[in-house]
């Protein structure tokens, strides 16, 4: 009743969890059985490892928050040899983000993940507002995109999601552009470029100043962007930002999103994910649906 | 093995004003209290109070197995804690533990330890003290305060050992800084800190001065509690370090430049 394809990908749901809010899943284990989602990407994932931002890296705001990791991880190298081995008898779909600040970075990893056999799927992050040449100069410009989709492209054969940046004037030209290069997936939205002061300390709440914001408060520029890049493309499109709830990840899908990921609210309860799949199992029931599928796009 | 976490409902069974910005609350879980090491914390979640979404990261102030309870100290700093301080006996509130790495045992049962706590961070140093204390563990503790009626729970050490006082202003104690206390200038074998960073640092370079072994509890803002999100880092000899996994407590040993930096 709740299975959805993503290209390639079959989904026992449509509820996976966005990078960077759910580690390697493995942190999650304790609350959620991680077998019940259907999918989740684990943090981003470059060449080497990387330190990330200075502390402090997160403030909370209104109904959200707003963060500046700056991409720590351990780097494809360690990812492959000690966390791959021990999260890849999960049976869902574990798809990783991979970034760089490169071309070339963007594909030596995407080449190293095509190799383990149990990923099926990557999220080729052009969009992380949190680190110069971070990728964001990517996903701003549509040739910029096409050309690091193109070129990872080539040498990455399964699944290619690209995660798209909201902080853009014409979401659909960059996701066209990105289609056009050979993704078989988008999926937005990354955070929204936003900035907090701490007004009794006279300086910015993040040590880089600005940063991306997430939660709730980002929902409703979410929902608009995934309406009108569902609208242009015909490839599926994964929508994320604020999701929270059952209600929330039914207005995602009604404007168009084949699957859906869920972020900030896995901090609030580690069960979300969780919830909000019975609550679209409910749903489902109350409304006589079916089949999912039939709601996806009708708006 | 690592410690199972859980997501568990309590029941305020108390909640008590402990000195002029502190509150104790004393929760009871629907089932069995998880088993918790002195220093490990909880993301308490907070509902009804404006603006505020994540979960507050809240030191474990006491377990008592009997009366199956766990005591949070909580210190009034937002609209968060805030909301925590206005709970009713009965109230339901959300906790996610135990959470991160505690308190290292001193190596053997005859050692003489010292415990320097300052505002919030005395949460964590009494359910310690009281563990240590029933092997038979000689515990000092000092204690500061900007002044008498902000040194919340000091009353509960005074069974464990001697307590010692230092304020800003000479309400209690001695007047000055804890490192300033004639006390800190004893031999430990052990130093556990907890309180504003600039205390911590200021005990650990001593400590590292002397020799001494020391762990600090450190409080940065975090967001899941869980080590996945990266928020929590602290910069320590061996890179950024989550807060809330590989922490919140460090021996000071890996944390020179964390400490030299003031």
């Amino acid at each position: 009743m709740l299975e959805v394809a993503v290209h390639n990908l079959k989904l026992k749901n449509p509820v996976m969890t966005a990078s960077g809010t759910f580690g390697y899943g493995e942190e999650f284990a304790d609350f959620i059985d991680l077998e019940q989602l259907g999918g989740f990407v684990v943090k981003g994932t470059t060449g080497s490892h990387r330190e990330g931002n200075p502390y402090p890296r997160m403030a909370e705001t209104p109904s959200g928050m707003l963060n500046a990791v700056g991409l720590q991880n351990g780097g494809v190298g360690k990812f492959c040899t000690e966390v791959y081995p021990r999260i890849k008898h999960l049976h869902t779909n574990i798809i990783v983000n991979v970034s760089g600040h490169s071309i070339e970075e963007y594909c030596s990893v995407a080449e190293q993940i095509d190799s383990l056999e149990h990923i099926p799927a990557i999220e080729l992050n052009i969009s992380c507002p949190n680190v110069k040449q971070g990728g964001m100069t990517f996903g701003v410009d549509p040739d910029q995109a096409a050309r690091v989709v193109s070129e990872v492209r080539r040498v990455y054969g399964k699944t290619l999601i690209v995660k798209l940046t909201p902080n853009v004037t014409h979401i659909a030209e960059i996701a066209k552009a990105v289609e056009g290069a050979g993704a078989d997936s988008v999926s937005l939205i990354n955070t929204v470029l936003g900035m907090a002061i701490d007004v009794e300390r006279q300086r910015p709440c993040l040590s880089t100043i600005t940063g991306g914001l997430s939660g709730p408060a980002v929902k409703p520029i979410a929902v608009r962007m995934v309406w009108q890049v569902a609208k242009a493309v015909k490839i599926p499109v994964i929508g994320l930002g604020g999701i929270a709830s059952a209600a929330d990840a039914l207005e995602f899908l009604m404007a168009g999103a084949r699957a859906i990921q869920v972020g900030t609210a896995n901090f609030v309860n580690p069960r979300v994910t969780i919830d909000i799949i019975e609550g679209l199992n409910d749903y489902c029931h109350r409304h006589h649906i079916g089949d999912i599928n039939d709601i996806i796009g009708i708006i | 093995m690592e410690q199972k976490k859980e997501m568990t409902d309590f029941a305020v069974v108390e909640n008590r004003r402990v000195a002029e910005t502190y509150v104790e609350l004393v929760l009871r879980p629907v089932g069995k209290l998880a088993k918790v090491v002195p220093g490990q914390f909880a993301e308490v979640r907070v509902e009804g109070a404006e603006g505020v979404m994540l979960r507050r990261p809240i030191s474990i102030h006491d377990i008592d197995t009997e009366a199956n309870t766990l005591s949070l100290l909580v210190q009034i700093v937002g609209r968060g804690t805030r909301r925590l301080s206005q709970l009713a006996s009965g109230e339901r509130l959300n906790l996610v533990y135990p959470l991160g790495k505690g308190f290292s045992r001193p190596k053997s049962t005859a050692s003489h330890i010292l415990l320097v706590g300052g505002g919030a961070g005395i949460a964590p140093l009494y359910y310690l003290a009281k563990t240590l204390s029933r092997e038979e563990v000689h515990i000092t503790t000092l204690l500061g305060g900007r002044s008498e009626a902000l040194i919340p729970a000091r009353d509960k050490f005074m069974p464990l050992g001697e307590v010692c006082l230092t304020t800003d202003d000479g309400s209690a104690g001695v007047q000055g800084l804890v490192v300033d206390h004639p006390c800190f200038a004893e031999a430990y074998d052990m130093i556990y800190t907890c309180g504003p960073t600039p205390m911590m640092k200021a005990v650990a370079r001593s400590a590292a001065a002397r020799d001494m072994s020391c762990e600090v509890s450190l409080e940065n803002l975090m967001a899941c509690g869980l080590g996945a999100c990266l928020c929590c880092v602290v910069d320590t000899d061996t890179g950024h370090q989550r807060v809330c996994k590989e922490g919140p407590v460090f021996d000071i040993s890996g944390m020179t430049k964390w400490y030299e930096l003031c």
